[in-house]
């Protein structure tokens, strides 16, 4: 007898996706497999490695530690919704690239998720409050001094871009959302 | 590493929640998750049948008053360490939940989730034992609360029977004179304790003398473990016999992560600083 699915509607970086799930499929694996979107990573698949890291209506969650049936109706912001439409990076996943954040990649989705809601939260962390923010993540290869700084040149660039943004526009109202102030003021400041 | 599969309520209201419980034979309750779910991954729990509280809206509040604070079974972890009001009612609740995994984890986990499933290495348990808390579950035959002496039987186990639902936790509010500490041990900053130490110190407010002081331990035995030290404190105050005791009456076992005798030794050592600290903070909440 096949298993018994529950509709859901999840909204994946801005997009109303609709799926029939079984109740136990993780959040991690209807992302990968029933939606095919395979940025987010799984590592150790028991919430220890932070690789699979969502924002879930802003909040950074591990989603092999949620269940879909359980998120049905909300947002989640996989490392897919970080760059801008047409692939410009966004500021965490830029600084990860100047600083060498990433040597194999693995990890790399689970930081970039929980550094850009951890720069939301904080924009202009101590070096200190840099290691914090990254302390639910583990990196196997790069070593984490590469990605501490990304954590810094992230904050530097965030900065320039939301005041390249703001000189460039007077009166813009800011966006709530975080990914979407990202591209914003990524648009902002890296196109002439 | 996938879970079993199960049968998936979700009910709206706590009513409906207790409802499901007590026609399901084999059921658990998901709040949080943070637990429960690697226990589905690695199999280790295959229930017939989930009762999901995460669309129970009126269980996610956290309340204070003057007597303390109350929290729902919904309140996440995030939710309980950002609220001002309740780090002025009972600081210990703030000062434990830093300790909690990660902010990841926390902004998921729920306090009353952490309760229900009674590990006895983690903080909230042996925060509620040693302030005196209580847990309220609901079930077909009516409400009852379990005082947090009572709350926990063994390792992963605590009081709630199977058909009852935790619904909220009460943390009396921290007296005028009173100072609250937690300090732990770990690994690495965000893993469960080698053994940590809550502390509850009143202090007399004209001479900074010890009126009580009461430490509540996790990790070093199958359920928290909370001992009254106020008549180990000497005047100064000297905090060596208070760790003596505690060394003395807590038997400790080792693990793979830590011996029996380390954890001995941080018994001691944490004892002594988190009693310093709370009766710093006691001191420090008189003036």
């Amino acid at each position: 007898m096949a298993e018994p699915t529950h509709a859901i509607r999840l909204h994946v970086n801005g997009v109303a996706y609709d799926l029939d799930v079984p109740a136990r499929r993780l959040l991690s694996d209807a992302l990968r497999h029933d939606l095919e979107l395979t940025g987010t990573h799984v590592g150790c698949e028991h919430g220890v490695c932070g690789a699979c890291t969502v924002l879930l209506d802003g909040e950074p969650v591990r989603s092999c530690l949620t269940l879909a049936v359980s998120v049905d109706g909300q947002e989640v912001t996989t490392v897919e919704g970080l760059a801008a439409d047409d692939g410009e990076l966004g500021p965490v996943q830029q600084a990860f690239k100047d600083c060498h954040g990433l040597q194999c990649g693995f990890c790399t989705p689970g930081f970039l998720t929980t550094i850009t809601a951890g720069l939301r939260d904080n924009p202009d962390p101590t070096r200190d409050e840099a290691r914090e923010m990254i302390a639910g993540n583990l990196c196997r290869c790069t070593g984490y001094q590469n990605i501490v700084a990304s954590v810094l040149r992230a904050a530097e660039l965030s900065a320039t871009a939301e005041r390249d943004a703001f000189a460039g526009q007077t009166g813009g109202s800011r966006q709530k959302r975080h990914a979407q102030r990202e591209r914003g003021g990524n648009d902002g400041g890296g196109t002439p | 590493m996938k879970p079993a599969p199960f049968e998936y309520v979700r009910p709206r209201t706590a009513d409906e929640a207790v409802a499901a419980l007590s026609e399901a034979a084999d059921a658990k309750v998901l709040a949080g998750g943070q637990s429960l779910i690697p226990l589905l991954s690695m199999r280790l729990a295959a229930p017939a049948t989930l009762v999901d509280l995460n669309g129970v809206e009126e269980l996610a509040y956290v309340r204070t008053d003057d007597d303390g604070v109350r929290i729902g079974a919904m309140a996440r972890h995030a939710d309980v360490e950002r609220d001002a009001a309740v780090a002025a009612r009972q600081p210990l609740l703030r000062q434990a939940l830093t300790l909690v995994a990660h902010p990841t984890i926390r902004n998921r986990g729920t306090a009353v989730g952490s309760i229900a499933h009674a590990d006895p290495a983690a903080e909230l348990p042996a925060v509620l034992a040693v302030l005196g808390g209580t847990l309220t579950c609901r079930s077909a035959s009516g409400t009852r609360d379990i005082t947090a002496s009572e709350c926990f039987v063994g390792p992963l186990e605590s009081a709630l029977r199977p058909d009852e639902l935790a619904t909220e936790i009460r943390l009396p509010a921290l007296g005028p004179t009173s100072g609250t500490a937690i300090r732990e041990a770990a690994r690495r900053h965000g893993d469960y304790a080698l053994v940590g130490v809550a502390a509850v110190v009143d202090v007399d407010g004209d001479d900074g003398a010890v009126r009580s002081a009461r430490a509540g331990y996790f990790s070093v035995a199958d359920t928290p473990v909370v001992l009254d030290l106020t008549d180990t404190v000497d005047e100064g105050p000297s905090w060596d016999r208070a760790a003596e005791h505690a060394m003395a009456a807590l038997d400790p076992l080792g693990d793979i992560h830590a011996s029996a005798d380390y954890r001995r030794h941080l018994i001691g050592v944490l004892t002594r600083q988190a009693l310093a600290a709370a009766h710093a903070e006691g001191r420090g909440s008189d003036g």
